[in-house]
């Protein structure tokens, strides 16, 4: 095989939405045995494009060349026979099933109408063999970690001989470990012939594994780099438009007293004979200071929150505010004591998508004057507070104060909670996830908005999946492990792979403290 | 922003007022498609009589259009007020008998000064509906029993209960044509004279009086801005600090007092009606639903499409002249409450894919 002769070319292509150019005239191609990343910020046409190669979409314009020939891909079947396969970022296995079957599922070998087992399991083992996966073909897939279960996907493509792979974001997932990993696994592939397409906006790992790197901006394919020849900073300045400083300057701070207490937290789990959910939890955030949980999803860090902002009764322990004892106060007296939370689900939980903007934006302050003056909302301050608000917090929206919430953007929609939870002035702000699904110009400006937070001397409670994101702005690190703190670091004194074996488990430093 | 001057004509409400002028003129369609099947020799005269029965003996018949719009509106207005709350109000039909049965036992037993004795039996038909409603409220909010299901319950019980009531206590037997005490009948000012022997009276006033003070409510107030938050995203209101439980027992009891409102209006109009022992539920208090549905749950629209929905029945009772059944009416009613259901689905629907795109 030549490996200078492209296995894939995309020419010229263009797909409108009413209203939006998600792609325009975009041409890339992708080698033999080449890693190929796409980079982009959220709405710029990645998700589209690859739609489009797997036959979800057709094109309005341009043509796709697949080794060497002209094809029209018209489903996600059609795509599979052409031998192109997706590693989907939510993961589409079945739980209940073995690891051997999620892999043969939907590509059975059958003789004599009976399921040929054996010689589906002789493939699949050869091929983790081949690859270093060390996968056990007979674990339930609901009782292996994620980063096996991406291998599971990664073999369902290899299984069905897919020489062109899509990777689309597949570590937003995997703790640091896993990543590492992953990355010498797809380097193994293209060394193997096979070719990727790896959808990341996470520039050091471009750097870590791609050979090239098609940046995408606002539907438009701005360029494509020799990965070793780019630096980050230039990658990052293509896929933005202007330069960014990535790093906010946080600048050395004392921290003071304890804002926050929690002391030996426990939430049951809600079947009998569950684990608990969060297990015998404490710690403090003080002024000064942001502390951020760490953890990968699902391990308690969302309880926690909850309990901390009232929205769940603990089954024992407390939560102190200044001292104070607010363990049993409702959600509003919270609030009016000072507590922030922007919840890990705008829409679900943080926004009223049916309400305008400036309904919105005094969510937990309508009852209050000015915006009730006896007994009646004042649309005078309603709309006064919006304007101020969409000014100083730069919030977009159509029709201004009035645009109906649901129509705006998911940046902006963010936007709009940040706004309303800081101008509450709070003591203490518990931020779940807040730059999840925002592009690098949001993330930026939520981020100085948190440390201006602390700078001023109020804590913060920060809960990310995003290792950067968590380096970047804390002070102190918690890692969240199967609803236990199994760690506390000084953000200095700890490395990203260190933090990694926390975060699975295989690590503990809270033992001893009870 | 000249452009947002005229608000209420690029607005949401004038777009949903247009969708259901047009699910109006299409369920008219379609009863005239009905006319001209059944006999269609006369189905031009029996449309026309569709169209302006409200008129057909002048003021007398819409007079006949006010009587029946009353009480229709108030259980429409209780169907709207509850949905507001994101809760499905199929309770009115007990909440209007229960309603009914307080407001001529208080006429009977209570004995006050002439202005005051038809006020205070309202407010005991508002009461006793609030209370009616707040127990699947109560429900609801406490044990999160869905409302539908103790709403239809409760329909059964008031209905018996009336029953057992009529029976048991002594407005039966005060005077089983004449139930309401004379003298407590709902003023009418005069109305008697403009629409004569037609059982108007200033039950229309209150009742657009009423839908007045539930737009204020919902619209102007911090309540009406919880409950909506309520309605609308139910986590939305816990992340805020709303308190859920209070504002679904709210939202039920005012239901309820409005669905009692109705009640007290119809029997105490002094147009003949009386309470008997009857098996079959309110039908007053089911309108109420194609009324609120038809105004898309908005209190004034309840007003308005509550006086078309009894002039467009007046017209039916005049259809029989023409030899036509009047259940003709309930066709066309139907056929516009689908109309209106699907063009507010279809409108949704537009109005989601809109915030897709803007996320695209």
């Amino acid at each position: 095989m030549n490996s200078q002769e492209n296995i894939l070319e995309l020419v010229n292509i263009t797909k409108a939405f009413p209203g939006v150019l998600a792609n325009d005239g975009i041409s890339f191609d992708v080698k033999y045995g080449e890693i190929h990343a796409l980079l982009g910020e959220n709405g710029a046409g990645k998700s589209t494009l690859m739609s489009i190669l797997f036959g979800l979409y057709e094109p309005d314009s341009g043509y796709i060349v697949y080794k060497g020939e002209q094809v029209q891909i018209k489903s996600p079947r059609q795509a599979t026979n052409l031998r192109i396969g997706m590693v989907h970022q939510h993961f589409k296995l079945v739980g209940s099933f073995t690891v051997l079957e999620n892999i043969v599922l939907g590509d059975e070998i059958v003789n004599k109408g009976f399921l040929d087992m054996q010689k589906a399991r002789q493939k699949v083992l050869e091929l983790s063999e081949e690859y270093q996966f060390y996968i056990q073909p007979d674990e339930l897939v609901d009782n292996i970690t994620v980063g096996m279960q991406q291998r599971v996907e990664i073999l369902k493509m290899l299984y069905r001989q897919c020489e062109l792979l899509i990777f689309d974001e597949p570590t937003a997932v995997l703790i640091p470990q896993e990543i590492a990993q992953l990355m010498a696994i797809m380097k193994r592939l293209a060394a193997s012939g096979k070719s990727i397409i790896f959808i990341t906006h996470k520039l050091n790992e471009i750097k870590e594994a791609a050979n090239r790197c098609t940046v995408l901006r606002k539907g438009k394919a701005v360029a494509t780099v020799q990965v070793s020849s780019t630096s980050e900073a230039a990658l990052s300045e293509m896929m933005v438009g202007r330069k960014i400083s990535r790093h906010v300057k946080k600048g050395e701070l004392e921290a003071k007293e304890a804002v926050l207490s929690v002391s030996g937290l426990t939430i049951a789990g809600s079947a009998k004979g569950e684990k608990a959910k969060v297990d015998n939890v404490s710690f403090e955030v003080r002024r000064n200071e942001v502390v951020c949980i760490v953890g990968v999803d699902g391990n308690g860090q969302g309880e926690i929150v909850r309990a901390i902002c009232g929205l769940i009764k603990p089954t024992s322990g407390k939560v102190l505010l200044f001292g104070q004892d607010i363990t049993s106060t409702s959600v509003r007296s919270r609030t009016a004591f000072g507590i922030s939370h922007v919840p890990e689900d705008r829409q679900r939980e943080g926004l009223v998508l049916g309400y305008s903007l400036s309904e919105n934006l005094i969510l937990e302050t309508y009852y209050r004057y000015p915006f009730q003056n006896r007994g009646f909302l004042s649309p005078s301050a309603i709309a006064g507070n919006a304007a101020r608000l969409i000014e100083e917090y730069d919030i977009r929206a159509g029709k201004g104060a009035q645009t109906i919430m649901a129509s705006m953007s998911g940046g902006n929609q963010q936007k709009a909670i940040i706004a309303r939870e800081l101008d509450l002035d709070p003591e203490l702000l518990v931020a779940v996830q807040p730059t999840r699904g925002l592009d690098v110009g949001a993330i930026e400006y939520i981020h100085q908005n948190i440390i201006k937070q602390r700078n001023e001397g109020k804590a913060v409670l920060l809960v990310t999946l995003e290792l950067d994101e968590a380096f970047e702005l804390s002070d102190r690190l918690l890692v969240a492990f199967e609803g236990k703190i199994t760690g506390s670091f000084k953000t200095g004194d700890i490395s990203a792979a260190e933090l990694g074996l926390y975060m699975s488990g295989a690590k503990n430093n809270q033992k001893d403290v009870s | 922003m000249a452009r947002y001057k005229f608000k209420w004509l690029s607005s949401a409400g004038a777009a949903s007022f247009a969708s259901s002028l047009a699910a109006i003129a299409l369920g008219l369609l379609a009863g005239f498609a009905i006319l001209l099947i059944s006999n269609s020799s006369m189905a031009l005269q029996g449309f026309a009589t569709i169209l302006n029965g409200g008129f057909a003996r002048g003021a007398k018949s819409f007079g006949l259009v006010l009587y029946q719009a009353t009480p229709i509106i108030f259980t429409g207005l209780a169907f709207a007020f509850a949905a507001k709350a994101g809760l499905f109000n199929i309770g009115m039909p007990g909440q209007f008998v229960i309603g009914a049965f307080c407001a001529i036992y208080a006429s009977v037993n209570f004995s006050l000064p002439a202005p005051l004795r038809w006020i205070a039996c309202i407010l005991a038909a508002m009461a006793s509906g609030a209370l009616w409603a707040a127990v699947p409220g109560l429900l609801k909010a406490v044990a999160n029993v869905n409302e539908v299901i103790s709403c239809i319950m409760m329909n059964y019980i008031g209905m018996y209960l009336a029953n057992m009531l009529i029976v048991k206590s002594n407005i039966y037997n005060a005077a089983k044509n004449l139930t309401v005490a004379p003298g407590v009948f709902i003023p009418t000012y005069g109305m008697e004279k403009l629409f004569v022997d037609s059982g108007a009276n200033i039950g229309i006033f209150v009742s657009l009086g009423v839908a007045i003070l539930c737009w204020g409510l919902l619209q102007l107030t911090p309540f009406g801005y919880e409950l909506k938050v309520c309605g609308l995203n139910r986590h939305a209101a816990k992340y805020a600090g709303i308190n859920e439980m209070r504002c679904i027992v709210a939202a039920m009891a005012i239901a309820g007092a409005l669905a009692g409102a109705g009640g007290g209006f119809l029997y105490l109009s002094n147009a003949g009606k009386y309470m008997t022992v009857v098996d079959v539920l309110a039908s007053e208090g089911f309108n109420g639903i194609p009324v609120a549905l038809l105004a898309l749950n908005n209190p004034i629209g309840v007003f308005f499409s509550g006086i078309f929905i009894a002039y467009i029945n007046v017209g039916g009772l005049y259809l029989q002249r023409y030899g036509y059944v009047p259940e003709i009416i309930n066709i066309v009613i139907s056929v516009i409450i689908y109309c209106s259901a699907l063009s507010s689905s279809i409108g949704k629907l537009l109005f989601e894919r809109k915030g897709v795109e803007a996320d695209l």
